[in-house]
């Protein structure tokens, strides 16, 4: 392969580590901050993804129409695509918050694994609202004619990197806020921190909400870098599994750790697939469980040896303690 | 309509069998164990490993009971693919659970950790035997009776229903006459009590792990019985699973049986309304129903 060969080869590495580092800083809000367990995240991935191309795409005419049947096509920019993904996935995430955030932590666990199988079965089965399990594709991708084609993705790889600091900055703010420390405290002990006088219900709720709006801008993110979506992308495997290995690698409780785990699982992901391919020919079909199976170890291995990842949490968040 | 209620019945029977060693672990062990509806899959997987492998090399004959489609391979291979699971199931615990209850790990990282084992299971099943769905015996014609009320009813569905009850009536001699059976009960009910009245809790953890992987075991060949096998199986059960645990009460296995009932017959007479494939979400909408309602279930304590 020459050099250029390989670059390119690195920069489609880093816009799709980058975008995996955006879920698990969405999912840190929720476990590595406040402790709540979601195991859904494919469904916000879903649900981010199909949202924002239904915003940028326009409604299929004519003759299309026959053929991809979506409910809405607004063909809006792509920063209303990542927005109202962000809303529509905030919206989900307080109908779930409702009857399981008062209940024991592994209830919301139960209830958002139901709620992503459900986001699947319903796009792969309803075809008038998003083509069912053809998907959706040449979803629009912003900036495109600025540069040459070929080289896209350097300026999608600027714009990833841009969102994710963002959210970076929009979180390590939020953490290190009196906000911040309640739901630090929500998740060492929910009953002191009720008797402190704080709402741990609507706490809860603002870090699920929140947690989710940043999948949806993931899922979104990812939408326009594929340009095809359809429903069998967000399985658990692709969709939640790897992203909890992701942080709990990388270290739950800290941002810095979240963007690390991403990219760290993210290249022994791809790292396994040159492994793989020194497989025999017949195990090749199944290269990518074998894969899947060193991950799931890796996990188990991860909380029994180091439950606290590679970087760990910060105990000190307050710019005021030294 | 009476025809769905019947096959709900069949299908609630194996969700029981599944919800019921839920119940169990959740209960005494507690935690939420997401490898369960695994557990199913990994029975149905070894009785099938057992049929079509094992047996035949033996020489044992390969033909069928009547008008049933199994024979004696599977009559051999039930109890002990029962007992197999039971073993992988009580294995993760040393390895695994028994490791995180050691560091005082909290609730929610055993259930992560079984989450990694439910996918551990399932990679190893797709690699081993693919992703196909499979039978017990390809091509094998299956007749159905036809019995009152214009209800046709294949002879296997009556014999997994004996089967289910069987297992259930086992179970509970199980745990009213013998000592383990009754340490268990004492355990789920009150974990800190029954460590001061001197109950080994290791040992009751092991006992808890093998019930509840041998009926899931049962449940998942019984499934693959009625129906076919998939490596995707046990997935797709956990939620109906948790929906008939959560109705029947954590910890009570009576509830179990009932919720599973529940919720197979409201998963089979869904699909006159509804696309088949919307069984899951049938179940998922019954839970959450039972969240808003009455979480602690019909038979738990206000």
């Amino acid at each position: 392969m020459e050099i250029g060969g390989i670059i390119a080869y690195l920069v489609s590495f880093a816009i799709m580590a980058g975008i995996y580092a955006v879920f698990c800083l969405g999912l840190n809000i929720q476990w590595g901050y406040t402790g709540l367990f979601n195991i859904g995240i494919a469904g916000f991935f879903c649900v981010g993804a199909y949202t924002s191309a239904m915003i940028t795409t326009p409604k299929p005419t004519g003759i299309y129409a026959h053929y991809v049947h979506q409910i809405l096509g607004l063909n809006l920019p792509f920063v209303f695509g990542l927005v109202g993904a962000a809303i529509v996935c905030g919206i989900i995430a307080f109908l779930i918050g409702i009857p399981t955030l008062r209940l024991g932590e592994d209830y919301l666990a139960i209830a958002t694994l139901g709620i992503a199988e459900t986001f699947r079965l319903i796009f792969n089965n309803e075809y008038w609202l998003a083509n069912g399990p053809r998907g959706l594709i040449g979803l629009p991708q912003p900036l495109q004619g600025l540069v040459d084609p070929k080289s896209y993705n350097y300026v999608y790889l600027i714009i990833v990197v841009i969102v994710m600091v963002v959210v970076y900055l929009l979180i390590e703010r939020a953490i290190r806020s009196p906000w911040g420390r309640v739901l630090r405290a929500v998740r060492e002990d929910e009953i002191s921190a009720s008797m402190s006088g704080k709402d741990i219900f609507n706490f809860k709720m603002q870090a699920l909400v929140f947690g989710s709006m940043v999948m949806g801008v993931g899922g979104a993110l990812y939408a326009h870098y594929t340009i095809a979506i359809s429903p069998e992308a967000f399985t658990p495997l692709y969709g939640t599994f790897i992203i909890w290995v992701m942080l709990m690698a990388g270290g739950s409780g800290n941002n810095k750790g979240a963007i690390l785990g991403a990219y760290a699982i993210w290249a022994v992901w791809i790292g396994t697939k040159f492994m793989t391919d020194f497989l025999p020919y017949t195990l090749k079909a199944r290269a990518p469980f074998i894969r899947f199976l060193l991950i799931g170890i890796l996990l188990e291995l991860i909380l029994i040896y180091r439950p606290q990842g590679l970087l760990g949490e910060e105990k000190k968040v307050s710019k005021l303690i030294e | 309509m009476a025809e769905l209620i019947v096959y709900g019945i069949v299908l609630g029977g194996i969700i029981a069998l599944g919800a019921i060693g839920l119940s169990l672990v959740y209960g005494i062990i507690g935690f939420a164990n997401f490898a369960h509806g695994e557990f199913m899959t990994a029975g149905a997987y070894l009785a099938l490993f057992m049929v079509t492998g094992v047996f035949s090399w033996i020489g044992i004959p390969d033909n069928t009971f009547g008008i049933l489609s199994f024979g004696w391979r599977m009559v051999f291979a039930f109890p002990f693919s029962m007992a197999g699971v039971a073993f992988l199931a009580i294995f993760f615990d040393r390895v695994l659970y028994r490791k995180l209850r050691a560091k005082n790990s909290g609730p929610v990282m055993f259930a992560m950790s079984s989450l990694g084992t439910s996918f551990i299971i399932r990679m190893i099943i797709i690699i081993v035997w693919g992703s196909d769905y499979l039978f017990y015996r390809p091509g094998l014609m299956r007749p159905a009776l036809e019995v009152p009320l214009g209800i046709k009813i294949r002879p296997d569905q009556i014999v997994i229903l004996f089967i289910v009850f069987l297992l259930v009536g086992l179970l509970h001699v199980f745990l009213q006459d013998t000592k383990m059976g009754k340490a268990m009960r004492a355990t789920a009910d009150n974990m800190e009590l029954a460590l001061i009245s001197g109950i080994n809790t290791e040992r009751i953890i092991i006992w808890t792990w093998g019930i509840g992987g041998a009926l899931a075991a049962a449940g998942g060949i019984l499934y693959g019985i009625d129906v076919q096998l998939h490596a995707r199986m046990g997935w797709h059960f956990l939620i109906p699973l948790f929906a008939a645990t959560i109705l029947g009460s954590i910890g009570n296995i009576y509830g179990a049986l009932v919720g599973g009932f529940a919720i197979g017959i409201a998963q089979q007479v869904s699909t006159a309304f509804l696309l088949p494939t919307y069984k899951l979400a049938v179940a998922f909408v019954i839970m959450i129903l039972i969240l808003l309602i009455r979480p602690q279930g019909i038979f738990g304590k206000g």
